[in-house]
């Protein structure tokens, strides 16, 4: 009963809910071509006014991180205390720092 | 939004238990404990996979298959406010089954899979959906009673562990909620009308009361697949729990329409501070589930029919797609 | 009842009787995101039913409500294009009957736009923009059918020569027409052909469908004469509505 050679391509969904904000991801949908992507996001996502603009890449075409690698990739990072201004004592007297 | 057999975990599933749990497994579990989400493409023990791919297909499906039995009166709504309404609630139900069946497909499975295996009859979805709605006050008696169990089913969903699902839930809740509120609107209209519109009101209350506790499954000494759900953190709260909670919610409410709740053995605990209730007639479910119910054969039909009908357009539009990209290319090259 | 309320009803009825059609779809449309497409622009319809509907009420003046103007006429009094009353069909005689229909409503409200009633002009502001949705919904799809396979281009092809003589009506003034043209309410309906020929046309030809030749015989469905669909489609539609005589919903 499935025909999958045939079954209509996943495109991943993004949202800007309205100027000034990032894009966000909402979702996934089917559709055939990037026209159809845009209709049905709009109907999907959007039916109670959630966006002002609406991005759709095919999910084939999203290269990931592996979460495999996540230890690889974002631990180092972790121990950069660093980076952050809340590292830094800075005595109370001191305004506008 | 609807849910049910959310325990039913399967017996694949139970056989994995038996297998060695390795160091994945319990940092796995220590993730869960953590309250940490599980995300797609992470590691994850097999059953809990397939747990999750049973249980939100199963809630996608009804989604679907729910989107009949209110179509049903979408040509004959009384008025054109109405019609509205309830148009824009079916389109709902389709949205909500949509957004599953794409939380679903983040845990490697196609919809196409999926509902093939709604189509082969081999998937379940929520039974209440084999009732048949004769009346109007069928249409408010879903809103009220069928979406309010779901909802009370589906809030603790929002917390479930697998991320996709859990959003996907926060999505559906929230677009949820004017679905109770305009089904208890309808009855209130009803029970305030004309007498053959108190009446019509009655009736639907009667026919829909039982099944909707139904809706939250068997009773938790029946139901063998809680545990697991529960340490997964798929499932947070019993089905024995939630129903009573939606019974003491909706007396009142079925008392403020001025309508009859249809169980003789119904009485308030002061001790407890619940309301006692009678017993549910569980070879109903049973055959109901079975593909014994009233309209079973009907929806599947309606469902089957469906999808034969749209195969020419669907096939079309991939027809279409590949001619526009073979075009593309050979003007690129 | 003057011209100026028969237009408007008009406009109203032909936005219903669609809407009603669409309805009909939803929960057996080819895909989901189909069957929310379809809810959609019925959904808009419906809205642009009801505000017409209310307003040719008032110009009434009897005390009639939208709801009684839907549930409570006759077949005969109904003044929708014929064309919105025809089944379903499969989806691509839906599309076919909807592409049509889109282009001619949105040449129609963008002239509407302009109004010397303000109330139509504000009506048709609003619904202009849903219809240059659906318009490029069925569009889509009709490009997607005409080209994607024989059978789909066999089958929409089949459609178009199937409902082209409805859209004769569409062009064809009669007194009614006459009357709000020359008051600056409406458009003189030939005047709209050649821009919706030109969008029919642009369309038609990116899909390898031909436009059918035209028919002599002439529908009145906007004077009441009706094919023998809309009889069914109101005593469905009617059916509860006229049970209960004066009840509220």
């Amino acid at each position: 009963m499935t025909d999958s050679s045939r079954d209509w391509p996943l495109y991943e969904i993004f949202i800007r809910a309205r100027a000034g904000l990032d894009h966000k991801h909402v979702g996934s949908l089917h559709a055939t071509d990037a026209m159809m992507a845009i209709e049905h996001a709009r109907d999907l996502y959007t039916r109670r006014q959630e966006g002002v603009s609406i991005w759709a890449v095919r999910s084939s075409d999203i290269v990931a991180s592996d979460p495999a690698d996540a230890d690889a990739l974002f631990e180092p990072a972790r121990d950069k205390v660093y980076r952050h201004p809340t590292f830094y004592d800075i005595p109370e007297e001191v305004k506008t720092l | 939004m609807y849910t049910q057999g959310l325990d039913s975990l399967g017996k694949d599933c139970l056989r994995d238990e038996a297998q060695d749990i390795g160091r994945l497994e319990q940092r796995f579990q220590a993730r869960i404990d953590a309250e940490e989400k599980i995300e797609p493409k992470g590691w994850m023990p097999e059953a809990y996979r397939r747990t999750l791919i049973r249980q939100i297909s199963q809630h996608a499906h009804s989604e679907i298959v729910g989107m009949l039995p209110e179509g049903n009166w979408i040509t004959r709504a009384p008025s054109l406010l109405r019609k509205s309404i309830l148009i824009a609630k079916v389109q709902d139900e389709g949205g909500h089954g949509a957004y599953l069946y794409s939380a679903a497909e983040t845990l490697g499975v196609s919809r196409d899979e999926l509902i093939g295996q709604l189509l082969e009859g081999k998937a379940k979805y929520s039974s209440i959906f084999n009732y048949p709605t004769p009346t109007w006050a069928d249409i408010g008696a879903i809103g009220w009673l069928v979406d309010g169990a779901a909802i009370m089913n589906q809030i603790p969903l929002c917390r479930c562990s697998y991320g996709p699902y859990a959003r996907a839930m926060v999505r559906i809740c929230k677009e949820e909620s004017f679905h109770q509120r305009q089904g208890y609107e309808i009855m209130l209209r009803l029970s305030r009308g004309t007498p053959p519109q108190k009446e019509m009101a009655q009736q639907a209350l009667n026919r829909w009361w039982w099944p909707s506790l139904m809706m939250f499954g068997p009773s938790d000494a029946e139901s063998k697949h809680s545990a697991q759900s529960m340490r997964w953190k798929i499932k947070r709260f019993s089905n024995d729990e939630l129903r009573q909670k939606f019974v003491d919610f909706t007396v009142p409410q079925a008392e403020f329409l001025g309508l009859a709740v249809p169980d003789p053995a119904l009485s308030w605990d002061e001790a407890a501070q619940h309301y006692r209730f009678g017993a549910i007639d569980w070879s109903e479910f049973e055959q109901v589930l079975k593909g014994h119910g009233p309209c079973n054969r009907e929806r599947l039909e309606a469902r089957r029919r469906a999808h034969d009908e749209g195969r020419w357009v669907r096939d079309a539009a991939v027809a279409h797609a590949s001619k526009q990209a073979a075009k593309e290319k050979s003007r690129a090259a | 009842m003057t011209p100026h309320c028969r237009y408007v009803l008009r406009l109203a009825d032909t936005s219903l009787i669609l809407a009603q059609r669409l309805g009909e779809w939803i929960g057996h449309a080819p895909a989901i995101e189909e069957d929310l497409g379809l809810a959609n622009v019925s959904l808009d319809l419906l809205g642009q039913a009801r505000m017409l509907l209310s307003y040719a009420a008032e110009l009434e003046g009897r005390g009639r409500s939208e709801d009684d103007l839907a549930y409570l006429r006759e077949e005969s009094e109904f003044l929708n294009a014929t064309l919105v009353e025809q089944p379903n069909g499969d989806f691509g005689q839906t599309i076919v009957r909807q592409f049509l229909i889109d282009a001619w409503q949105l040449e129609l409200y963008e002239w509407l736009q302009e109004s010397k009633d303000p109330r139509l002009a504000e009506i048709a502001a609003k619904a202009v923009k849903e219809t240059r949705y659906h318009l490029r919904y069925s569009a889509g799809w009709l490009v997607r059918l005409g080209d994607g396979t024989e059978v789909s281009h066999a089958r929409v092809q089949d459609a178009l020569e199937r409902l082209w003589p409805f859209t004769g009506e569409l062009f064809a003034a009669d007194a009614v027409d006459h009357e709000v043209a020359q008051a600056g309410i409406g458009p003189a309906p030939e005047s709209l052909l050649p821009g919706w020929s030109a969008r029919i046309g642009a369309v038609l030809s990116g899909s390898r469908l031909a436009v059918p030749p035209t028919t002599p015989f002439g529908w009145h469905g906007k004077r009441g004469q009706h094919s023998e669909h809309l009889g069914h489609v109101l005593a469905e539609m009617q059916s509860l509505h006229r049970a209960h005589p004066g009840a509220i919903w």
